[in-house]
């Protein structure tokens, strides 16, 4: 097993070269930079934009710039943001807490709608109980995030003016008020996220669920006379638990990268949105660390994933 | 008007036979409003007023919160590293420059003492320096005085190329100088007329010595302060997230009496600008948002019976279409859109009058800009006293198609029209933005009517306006036959605007397009205007100068003005903002109260 990890953690290594040395390439063949707003201000000749292209290494060969990175990132260095001349670690570090804390929840939220609902579908497929889970998990993962987030923003802050949609980091008072305002104004994001996450999850776990219940020794645990339940959680559960455990770990990577749209929508100063407002004003440093950083998560969690289907079931060696 | 009638007037003001006030309102009556008139008196040898807005409020603070929301969130808090309006917004909140532009263009005296004016002695009468007076007793939010020191360094540090400022621009070729603590003059090389461009406004805010002295140059990125501003400002700082949130807290000691009103500031940045239109008008949540690039109709729709309402300030932002004066298509020495070119169809006269009858300015402020727009027919849109009243437009499809005819181009078999055996083709580009794009499509329609074809392109903007050598796709470039897009005017003074097209800045690849006159435009008459105006002492001679530049420019259609383009903010309905189309949204922030009857 040690060895197996070992051998993983190893090829990660060339396989993450590889996506840094493409990402950086995409990158720095995109047009633009991020003093555009410069170029039309009269106050500003444009010697200085240029000045400032030259003094950020921009009008350097990629092939000189990738280097320069790579030694950097290889020291510790992330380099620094572009527009806001403040280092890239600590840009990201600062917005991690506020995307672990929605995506976290939303994600919570997703297992803890997604398996009873799925597993008690499965249990009683073709009932009522499931046809009405199956529409609704049909509804939910075709209505896209940026659909259900402005009619949750239209419905609960303009017309009944329940909620906030302006997230904010600054919350007011202290002690359980303070977590209470947390709690009010993640409810519209992480119900928006949560639930579309819990209708594609619902269908897995369900037909997981349906593979194995009607294999032979579900029908030996029953005949035996065990009861129902113990049935399905001891005997069922866990063997079909394994597909989904993979797609979980899977998703984790998305818990740290953040949503795009999501965060986007309700002001939620995420990795998403410094993602998305990085990528429209080119700044490279920031795309080129939140992406590369999303890459090793993936490779990371994959392994994890492989590992944990290994001890899940023994059946599957890892050599 | 008469040279020698507004002599008589600015004397018998300084005789005190006429007050200020009604030699203003004879300025207006004479088309020569706010902004200048008050220049003029200064040049002419009177003291500027000191602008007194009303403000009510008796006492400082007890305002509760102010909640601002930026649709773009601040990136960074060092007024010298500003790449946009909204850095300078949130820099402006914590540090200031010595004066700003006021409501109405004049300039408001805030670290000054007073305005600097020909009869206080701080202006020279060959317009070569400017002395401004300090104010006394002001300090740094850590306590230390304000002094010359402080303002001389800011120069220093913007000027040193090390340091990559981008405020470096406001200095020209100015050198500054202590005269005493509380005393600096600005030299000029050369008369210098408009001479309120440095330390004024967005990038004239100054930052401390004491804490920024060690960080001039390449260490600048170093210093920990651009993260933690202290500054002279209504509010201290408290928190700053960039992209995201600022935090400031009441200025005990701040250096104006009764100011600042509110408690303490928040300003929330991101999301886009309808759904903070939406958090002022309609929820409630915040009290202002910057820059509602809405439209109109959708506006209104938040407006009725909502908590807050639009706001409007008339500047001198224009949005135009540029005609290309030379060949995109023909490459010449690596180069297309050479000066060694003339554009095969552009370059006829007529038809770019035909072309600038094709745009129905009417139309387009009615479907897109509403209140945000006003129709014109100038480039220059003001102040007043800059602003031609020689120029007209219209749109007719009729005359246009009349004078395509005449320039030789017949209509073809499939309506396009085609000489030689060439068809009307234009290529129409601008940058991503949904207004943009409704104006193209209202243009294209149009065209096809009188038989152009037009091919529309849109480029995102930070490519558009990237000054990446590399990308052919910028507005520097001109890679199209016509293209469109905005250029702000970011003081009450015409010079920086008009400048550009002059022959002598045309955008070429030998200046790695950094030429600022991208129609590549060339008319020796504008070259003389401008030259004369760029040095011209006399202010009505001068606007007569920039009067004539506008003209030429409208008689050679060069540019076809789309819009003048006015700001809008949006605030609740108790929310007293000062708003100014010369400056920035914050510029004036000391001077922000809330009704006490919301």
């Amino acid at each position: 097993m040690g060895q197996y990890v070992l051998r993983r953690l190893l090829i990660a290594v060339p396989s993450l070269l590889g996506i840094s040395l493409v990402l950086y390439t995409v990158l720095a063949l995109a047009p633009g930079d991020p003093f555009g707003e410069l170029s039309t201000n009269p106050n500003v000749p444009p010697e200085v934009a240029a000045a400032l292209r030259a003094s950020f290494g921009l009008d350097d060969p990629i092939y000189l710039r990738y280097l320069h990175w790579l030694v950097a990132m290889a020291h510790g260095d992330w380099g620094f943001s572009f527009v806001s001349r403040m280092n890239v670690d600590s840009l990201i570090l600062q917005r991690l807490p506020t995307t672990l804390y929605v995506i976290g929840s939303a994600q919570l939220l997703a297992l803890s709608v997604a398996i009873p609902v799925g597993v008690y579908a499965a249990t009683k497929p073709y009932s009522i109980f499931d046809q009405i889970a199956n529409t609704l998990a049909f509804i939910g993962f075709s209505l896209p995030t940026f659909f259900t987030g402005l009619l949750f923003i239209l419905v609960f802050s303009v017309k009944l003016d329940w909620l906030p949609f302006v997230y904010t980091t600054d919350v007011k008072g202290t002690g359980i008020h303070w977590a209470l305002e947390q709690l009010r104004q993640a409810i519209m994001p992480v119900m928006v996220l949560g639930l579309f996450q819990a209708a594609s999850m619902t269908r897995f776990v369900r037909s997981a669920m349906l593979d194995v219940i009607r294999l032979d020794y579900v029908t030996t645990a029953r005949a035996k006379g065990l009861g129902q339940t113990r049935v399905i959680v001891k005997h069922v559960m866990r063997n079909a638990m394994i597909p989904v455990v993979t797609l979980i770990a899977l998703q984790m990577p998305a818990v740290f990268g953040g949503a795009i749209v999501t965060e986007q929508i309700f002001r939620i100063p995420g990795i998403g949105s410094l993602l998305i407002s990085s990528i429209l004003s080119n700044d490279t440093p920031v795309v080129m660390a939140v992406t590369f950083v999303f890459a090793c998560l993936v490779v990371f969690f994959n392994l994890i994933a492989d590992v944990l289907y290994g001890w899940l079931d023994p059946r599957i060696s890892l050599r | 008007m008469l040279d020698n009638e507004l002599r008589t007037m600015i004397d018998e003001v300084k005789d005190g036979r006429m007050d200020r006030r009604g030699f203003i309102q004879r300025m207006i009556a004479l088309g020569l409003t706010a902004p200048m008139a008050t220049q003029i008196l200064a040049i002419g040898g009177v003291a500027m007023a000191q602008t007194s807005t009303a403000y009510p409020p008796t006492k400082r603070g007890g305002g509760g919160p102010l909640k601002l929301l930026w649709w773009q969130g601040p990136t960074l808090l060092n007024p010298h590293f500003a790449t946009g309006t909204k850095d300078q917004d949130a820099s402006r909140i914590f540090y200031e420059p010595l004066a700003s532009w006021d409501v109405e263009g004049h300039l408001n005296p805030i670290l000054a003492a007073e305005i600097p004016s020909i009869q206080n002695g701080g202006l020279a009468a060959d317009a070569k320096s400017v002395t401004w007076k300090l104010k006394p007793g002001v300090k740094w939010h850590d306590g230390k005085p304000f002094t010359a020191d402080d303002v001389v360094f800011n120069w220093e540090y913007a000027t040193d190329k090390a340091t990559a400022a981008v405020s470096t621009g406001s200095y020209g070729d100015a050198t500054v100088e202590k005269i005493d603590d509380l005393t600096v003059r600005i030299l000029f090389k050369t008369p210098t007329p408009f001479w309120a461009n440095a330390f004024v406004g967005g990038y004239g805010c100054i930052i401390p010595k004491h804490l920024f002295a060690d960080y001039k140059g390449a260490k600048s990125r170093e210093a920990p302060n651009n993260l933690k501003p202290v500054g002279t400002g209504p509010y201290k700082f408290v928190e700053f997230k960039p992209g995201d949130l600022i935090r400031g807290e009441i200025n005990p000691d701040y250096h104006m009496a009764n100011r600042p009103y509110f408690d303490t500031i928040e300003l929330k940045g991101g999301g886009d600008a309808v759904s903070a239109a939406r958090a002022i008008i309609q929820t409630g949540e915040y009290d202002y948002a910057w820059n509602m690039q809405v439209e109109d109709e959708v506006l209104l729709r938040l407006e009725k019976g909502g908590k807050g309402k639009t706001i409007y300030a008339v500047g001198g932002d224009i949005e135009f279409i540029a005609v290309n004066f030379t060949d995109p298509n023909t490459e010449v020495d690596g180069e297309r859109s050479s000066m060694k070119t003339k554009h095969p169809i552009l370059s006829d006269p007529k038809v770019r009058k035909a072309l600038s009858l094709l745009v129905d300015r009417d139309a387009v402020q009615k479907v897109i800009y509403g209140r945000a727009g006003r129709t014109t027919a100038n480039y220059l849109n003001g102040p007043a006293p800059f602003v031609s009243k020689n120029t007209s437009w219209e749109f007719s499809v009729e005359k246009a198609g009349k004078l395509l005819d005449e320039a030789g181009w017949k209509p073809g078999a499939d309506g396009i029209r085609e000489k030689d055996g060439k068809k009307l083709k234009l290529l129409y580009q601008t940058s991503t933005n949904g207004p943009r794009q409704k104006t193209q499509a209202i243009v294209k329609q149009a065209c096809q009517k009188a038989g152009i074809d037009v091919e529309l392109k849109s480029v995102v903007a930070s490519v558009f306006f990237s000054s990446d050598v590399a990308n052919t796709d910028t507005y520097s470039k001109f890679y199209a036959d016509i293209e469109m897009f905005q250029i702000p005017m970011t003081q009450p003074d015409p010079a920086l605007q008009m400048r550009r097209y002059h022959s002598r800045y045309v955008a070429t690849k030998e200046n790695k397009w950094q030429g600022q006159n991208f129609p590549r435009w060339v008319n020796k008459d504008y070259d003389a205007a401008v030259d004369a105006a760029e040095n011209e002492i006399d202010p009505v001679k001068r606007a007569a100068l920039y009067i004539k530049c506008n003209d030429l420019m409208w008689q050679d259609t060069v540019m076809i003005p789309v819009m003048h383009r006015i700001k809008v903010g949006a605030s609740s309905n108790s929310m007293r903002p000062v708003m100014s189309g010369w400056a920035n949204d914050l510029d004036n922030l000391q001077d922000w109260y809330r009704e006490a009857t919301g």
